[in-house]
């Protein structure tokens, strides 16, 4: 219950900054930063909870946007509308790399999600429709009513998409689905040999993770009034996402939040002060450090200094 | 009667090696069943067939009448066949408690809080009741052992094989284990043990089959066994 | 679509060359991944950072192809002490080694390809060589001398290390570790000194893979991206363990991109190898020849 007190509280708080005389700069940011607390949420699903290690993020992200994309071109469809086909196609496609590969020990899953970045890149570029490899360009709306500008509706849209995503990732923490998952990551063949199906909760994992991170791409369009296939399919996302998880915490749905807003925030700031490429350099070397040193993330420091555990 | 669990001529190969060769047993309802060899025999490869975690590629594994060679193994386990694993395999980021709410909740399809009452209750027997919340990291071998027992049980199994349960146990904890699983078997549930340790695979089977490169080269009684030359020659060599 | 038989021929000729060079920038994954069971996703990362270091001593006034086997003794000790690192750090604790390790060897990549473009920019980069820029005119085919150079130096490469991993001792121990690491303990052997050796001879074989690389074209950091698909696509499609199986794969691989650049131009080849990866994975997980 307190939860959903806390959420609607954030929730209003959003709304009430969208509605507030803010800088627009923060909500340019604060968008970026959101989109990166719920890939990192969604990621966390499969590879906190489960133990397999999504590298694709960006396949799912970028279906996401480019089935955004279609609709709007093709159907003129409403946001909401977007986000829901997005959904749709990135739980499809996690259902099928799942499929495919999550019988397979987890490394063939890893590569197999690499090849999908790939893959679907290359499909992108071949299709004119949406733009091809030199991309679309896209008109959005100046204002949004009752927001300043659409960038600031764009940010509400994120921040509860993002609440949305952390409950939903909090419901299969807690419920018997997230003990299977448990049972799964800390020993798959015993798990097995104990009642847990293990496939199918894998599979149901990889879904809904898909179905979220494309559901974070679906805004992205509209976002940047641009879409083109190397941005989007970025590597970036994948160590943004992977690494926000396992900075902040694998194992609590809170882990990833602290690590994308911490990573997010990092992230700006380097990039405008120092340069794009030593962000990225400073994210891979925190990752590979947390890998190796606090592998329990942020939070489980934050467990080992605080005398009680939850 | 029916025998519970009915092993016909299954085979199972790793790329040119034959680790089951044709292998046929019968185990009846109520059974203490005990399964030796030298290492490499087959017994975990046959172990594995049974409980799903390997799939046979010939063969027919009829359990309770019904054929199971294609249910994977979290299937098999619902319909009644436990095992613990040779090296325990905990739920390491769990509880005790945790690690047989798993079975109980998939296997049993029992809510937490009866699931709760009933892992107690084994764990009480297994005297592991005073370790129910300690994180199935910070056991020791024996009390890892008891938990894979533990574990199995809490899956409600008809049939439960136990893999080398004592290995590398000392004599009072041999006992303990062999304690458990005496108790077990009077409650009816029919057990198939695999062990090293002879004395203990005489003192509760009341039937023996040796393995040796896949294929059973004797079967019989505890004390027939022990006598029968070609199992003598499998263990010492030529 | 452009078709003819003459062009496929080529298209074919120029595959089996190709098929070669993936062979043998795959085969320090065939040993690291499909022997040791590292996940080792930074394999291309490495072998990219070996055509930098090529491109830096050939700039020297050395032979690319020489540059590349100068630098691998410097190659295997880096390997050595990565394998050792992975092994104390993840290998050694159980819990949760599998997703920390393939993190930790993504991230690994990561900064060996950020720390590329800090290094050398987005540029690509080329090397010099006398066999570089000129073809071989075999009746109406022209073929390019860089590529017959790759192709001998892959043929020699495979051929030496499927010879050694089977008639010498140590590399009989690097295979055994693979399929029954208690047996070869009991027999006295250090299991974790063979792979570390092991894994310092497949990172040895990419620098000189590097130099290839550099050699066939222009290198950018961004290039062990698309090579993750190659080189995991012929190890899977080999089936782990299997060194023979490493140069079938190559073959195929190389024919079937070589084919789709010819039918279907240059932007839909990169993804050919990630496709077959997929359909291997879907269909026959064991690949041609694996244990």
């Amino acid at each position: 219950m307190k939860f959903w007190i806390a959420m609607g509280v954030l929730a209003a708080a959003a709304i009430g900054l969208a509605l507030s005389p803010v800088n627009e700069y923060f909500f340019y940011a604060a968008y970026v930063v959101l989109t990166y607390v719920v890939l990192a949420t969604a990621w966390n699903i499969l590879g906190g909870y489960a133990g397999y290690v999504n590298f694709g993020t960006p396949a799912f992200f970028g279906i996401g946007a480019y089935a955004a994309v279609v609709l709007m071109r093709w159907l003129h469809a409403p946001l909401a509308l977007q986000i829901a086909a997005a959904a749709l196609m990135g739980g499809l496609l996690g259902f099928g790399v799942g499929m495919l590969t999550l019988r397979l020990r987890g490394i063939f899953f890893a590569i197999a999600t690499v090849a999908v970045i790939f893959i679907m890149e290359t499909l992108m570029i071949n299709w004119r429709y949406v733009g091809g490899a030199t991309g679309l360009q896209l008109i959005r709306p100046d204002v949004m009513a009752p927001f300043a500008s659409y960038t600031r509706m764009l940010f509400v849209v994120m921040a509860l998409m993002a609440i949305a995503a952390v409950a939903i990732a909090r419901y299969i923490q807690d419920s018997w689905i997230g003990r299977g998952l448990r049972a799964v990551r800390d020993s798959e063949e015993a798990a097995e040999a104990n009642g847990v199906p293990t496939l199918r909760l894998k599979l149901l994992a990889c879904t809904v993770m898909g179905a979220l991170m494309a559901a974070a791409g679906a805004p992205m369009p509209m976002y940047l009034s641009f879409i083109e296939p190397a941005s989007t399919f970025n590597l970036s996302y994948t160590v943004g996402a992977l690494g926000s998880a396992i900075i902040g915490g694998m194992s609590h749905w809170l882990g990833p939040i602290v690590g994308a807003l911490l990573l997010g925030s990092l992230q700006q700031i380097i990039t405008v002060t120092i340069s794009g490429e030593v962000n990225v350099l400073v994210v891979g070397v925190l990752l590979v450090l947390f890998v190796v040193l606090a592998p329990q993330g942020l939070l489980g420091l934050f467990k080992r200094w605080l005398p009680f555990s939850r | 009667m029916a025998p519970l669990l009915k092993v016909t001529k299954v085979s199972k190969h790793f790329g040119g090696f034959t680790a089951l060769n044709g292998v046929s047993l019968e185990i009846a309802e109520g059974e203490r069943f005990g399964l030796i060899g030298p290492n490499g025999s087959g017994k975990t490869t046959l172990i594995n067939c049974i409980a799903g975690a390997l799939r046979n590629e010939s063969g027919q594994i009829v359990f309770q009448g019904r054929e199971v060679s294609g249910l994977p193994a979290y299937q098999r386990t619902r319909l009644g066949i436990a095992r613990s694993f040779q090296i325990p395999r905990p739920f390491h980021t769990m509880t005790v408690l945790e690690n047989l709410l798993v079975p109980t909740a998939y296997v049993v399809h029992l809510k937490d809080t009866e699931g709760e009452a009933e892992a107690m209750a084994i764990l009480k027997a297994m005297g592991l009741a005073d370790k129910a919340h300690t994180p199935a990291s910070q056991l020791s071998q024996v009390e890892l052992r008891k938990l894979e027992l533990a574990r199995a049980m809490a899956a409600r199994p008809r049939l439960l094989i136990s893999d080398e349960a004592m290995a590398g146990l000392a004599g009072a904890e041999v006992d303990e284990v062999l304690r458990i699983l005496f108790d077990l078997n009077e409650k009816g549930i029919t057990i198939i043990m695999i062990e090293h340790i002879m004395q203990a695979v005489m003192r509760f089977s009341q039937r023996v089959v040796c393995l040796d490169a896949g294929a059973i080269i004797c079967e019989g009684a505890p004390a027939a066994i022990v006598q029968d030359p070609n199992v003598q020659r499998a263990y010492l060599g030529a | 679509m452009i078709f003819s038989f003459d062009l496929l021929f080529e298209a074919i000729l120029f595959g089996i060359l190709l098929g070669c060079f993936y062979a043998a920038v795959s085969i320090g994954l065939s040993v690291s991944f499909g022997l040791l069971d590292v996940p080792h996703v930074a394999h291309p990362a490495i072998m990219v950072f070996g055509s930098y270091c090529t491109y830096i001593v050939a700039s020297h006034g050395l032979d690319p192809i020489l540059s590349g086997v100068v630098l691998m003794p410097a190659f295997f000790v880096l390997g050595v002490l990565i394998y050792r690192f992975y092994y104390e750090t993840f290998e050694r604790r159980g819990a949760d080694a599998a997703v920390r390790g393939l993190a930790f060897f993504f991230g690994l990549a990561f900064i060996i390809e950020v720390g590329l473009i800090l290094g050398f920019g987005v540029d690509q980069r080329t090397v010099q060589a006398p066999y570089i820029g000129s073809s071989l005119a075999l009746g109406d085919y022209r073929i390019p001398y860089r590529m017959l150079v790759a192709f001998g130096v892959a043929l020699v490469l495979t051929f030496a290390l499927t010879l050694y991993l089977s008639k010498t001792f140590t590399g009989r121990a690097i295979k055994a570790v693979a399929q029954d690491e208690p047996a070869l303990r009991l027999m006295g052997a250090n299991p974790v000194r063979i792979k570390q050796w092991a894994f310092g001879i497949a990172t040895g074989v990419s620098a000189l893979a590097g130099a290839m690389l550099i050699i066939i074209g222009p290198v950018e950091p961004a290039l062990d991206r698309v090579y993750i698909g190659r080189t995991f696509c012929v190890v899977v499609l080999a089936g782990l363990g299997s060194m023979t199986g490493t140069l079938a794969a190559g073959l195929i691989l190389g024919i079937a991109e070589s084919i789709v650049l010819m039918l279907f131009g240059a932007s839909w080849a990169p993804a050919v190898a990630f496709g077959l990866l997929l359909i291997v994975l879907g269909i026959r997980p064991q690949g041609l020849f694996g244990r």
